[in-house]
């Protein structure tokens, strides 16, 4: 996949409409951006993103994970150094069934941090190459999660 | 990576004394040469994103600034930035220029403890000893102008917390800075040109500028990479707008290159101290606020190893609904394990060492017996023991 790399930040978020047809932009302003994109169009912007990541000086930051009461959200935070810019897109998770997919084998830098998540908040990245106990200690039970602030 | 060649793991860690995230490196060796790296952290989580989330605003100031013990103003900063980024507060110009001036003072006493414990961790203790010399200086400075060598409490959503005497304390920091310029540039230069370091560090734990961007690394690692990425230039916080910075890169990859990245960042900041003196303006440090909003606010700081990010999410009460907090270490160690293979295991201190995670020691030493998948776990002494009689100790227990 090849795509053209966008020269500013209003085709940036056209590229992205485009691609992901995301279901809400938010631009806080020029240097902060919110796109809630469905969950399962998160494999497809993970790949867009990757083929950015050199023309753009881009990476993935880092994700957050927020409970939301009634569902979760995953929050990836990419970095556009070009546009010195914060881009997050925002997947929500219904809380009876807490999965995504996993992008750790597009971008490299989203393992940890999704095993970070799937420990803490308790969400489930499907297809993640090792899912294994990242920060809490081997004999922690199963099923209880930290972070999260609604049972 | 096939099983049958692990014939020996070495892990190092878990518990580097020095260092603020304790971490397990799972070396899996081939005679000298290290075939694999299996990383486990979390082993000082202290669960510092689950007590903001029943703090004040203004007590999770404190509670970041506890993350790190050397880049202690940089959580604070980042967190600040993040709670103004969500209540769209402008922040006066001279609490702008304080921040400036504690981060750069900062950046040149955790960057000279580095370089320092990098040489120490190669075994060149003449030149840690230097480095550390020039660092005293900076430290005591950061003390008569906050009140702490570490944690100086200066920052607080708005601005900062204390004014500095500029009348009593620039002569004295500009004083320091002249000191400390040239020896620093010259010991760099020794750095630069020695054959002992150049054998141990030219070379070695290479990171391709591709692996820099596949595994998303920040900071100096990513700039001895040839990646020019600094937030202090892309998305300018603080006073680095006015002030510019220089961004220094290296193109290598290998340990040298990210540790002149480094000493050549010293004498940037530097100069970057001796502009942010000359233009310190007068007025209010603090920007007043009422109530704080329902809203969500990333913030980003360019730590002395990276760049820090912060995400704060604000219910409009006092206490944030959520905080998270990435540290620029986090980002950085998945790409030791492209730097680490293929080299030998003595290599393997300094190579972690080169992303500033202070390295110390060796803790435990366990040995798996492949064939019957057996694992022993021996203390140092009890190595020792086993090296010196040279009794293969699988066969003893």
């Amino acid at each position: 996949m090849s795509v053209k790399v966008p020269s500013n930040l209003d085709e940036l978020l056209k590229l992205i409409e485009e691609e992901l047809k995301p279901i809400k932009v938010d631009i806080k302003s020029d240097k902060r951006v919110y796109v809630e994109i469905r969950k399962e169009d998160i494999r497809k912007a993970a790949k867009l993103f990757l083929d950015l990541f050199e023309p753009l000086r881009a990476r993935l930051s880092t994700a957050s994970a927020v409970d939301c009461r009634d569902h979760f959200e995953v929050l990836y935070h990419f970095t556009f150094s070009q546009f010195g810019l914060v881009l997050t897109l925002r997947c929500k998770i219904p809380r009876y069934k807490p999965e995504i997919d996993s992008i750790a084998d597009i971008i490299y830098g989203a393992s940890f941090i999704e095993r970070e998540m799937h420990d803490l908040m308790g969400i489930v990245f499907k297809g993640h190459p090792n899912l294994e106990r990242l920060i809490l200690p081997d004999d922690w039970p199963e099923g209880v999660y930290p972070l999260r602030r609604y049972g | 990576m096939p099983e049958e060649r692990h014939t020996v793991m070495i892990p190092l860690g878990p518990y580097h004394p020095a260092y603020k995230e304790p971490e397990m490196f799972k070396l899996y060796v081939d005679g000298e040469e290290i075939v694999d790296v299996k990383i486990r952290i979390g082993f000082q989580h202290r669960g510092i994103e689950y007590l903001a989330q029943r703090m004040t605003v203004q007590q999770i100031v404190f509670l970041v600034e506890r993350i790190c013990g050397i880049c202690s103003t940089s959580h604070p900063t980042c967190f600040c930035q993040a709670v103004e980024d969500a209540m769209k507060l402008e922040v006066p110009d001279r609490a702008r220029y304080i921040r400036t001036l504690i981060g750069e003072l900062e950046r040149i006493h955790s960057h000279l403890l580095w370089a320092g414990v990098a040489l120490h961790l190669i075994g060149y203790d003449t030149l840690f000893m230097y480095f550390w010399r020039y660092r005293e200086p900076v430290c005591e400075l950061l003390e008569e102008l906050t009140g702490n060598r570490q944690h100086y409490a200066m920052l607080c959503p708005g601005g900062v917390r204390r004014d500095i005497d500029l009348k009593k304390m620039k002569p004295k920091i500009l004083k320091v800075m002249r000191e400390i310029k040239e020896p620093i540039a010259k010991i760099g230069d020794a750095v630069a040109g020695d054959k002992l370091v150049k054998a141990r560090m030219r070379g070695v734990g290479v990171l391709t500028r591709q692996d820099a961007i596949k595994y998303c690394t920040v900071g100096p690692t990513a700039r001895g990479s040839g990646l020019k990425i600094d937030v202090r230039v892309d998305e300018p916080y603080a006073a680095y707008k006015e002030l510019g910075v220089d961004v220094k890169v290296m193109t290598e990859g290998d340990v040298l290159a990210k540790t002149l990245v480094r000493v050549l960042e010293i004498i940037e900041s530097i100069e970057i101290i001796e502009r942010c003196l000359d233009a310190i303006p007068n007025g209010p440090i603090r920007a007043e606020f009422d109530e704080y909003p329902v809203a969500e606010g990333v913030g980003k700081y360019e730590a002395p190893r990276g760049e820090d990010i912060h995400y704060v999410k604000l219910n409009g009460t006092t206490v944030p609904e959520r905080v998270k907090v990435r540290a620029p270490t986090y980002a950085n160690i998945p790409s030791l394990v492209p730097q680490l293979i293929g080299y030998s295991i003595a290599d393997a201190p300094i190579i972690i060492g080169s992303i500033d995670p202070c390295f110390s020691c060796t803790e435990r030493v366990s040995i798996i017996d492949v064939k019957e998948g057996r694992t022993i776990v021996l203390t140092m002494d009890e190595f020792n023991q086993f090296s010196r009689k040279r009794k293969n100790p699988l066969k003893v227990r």
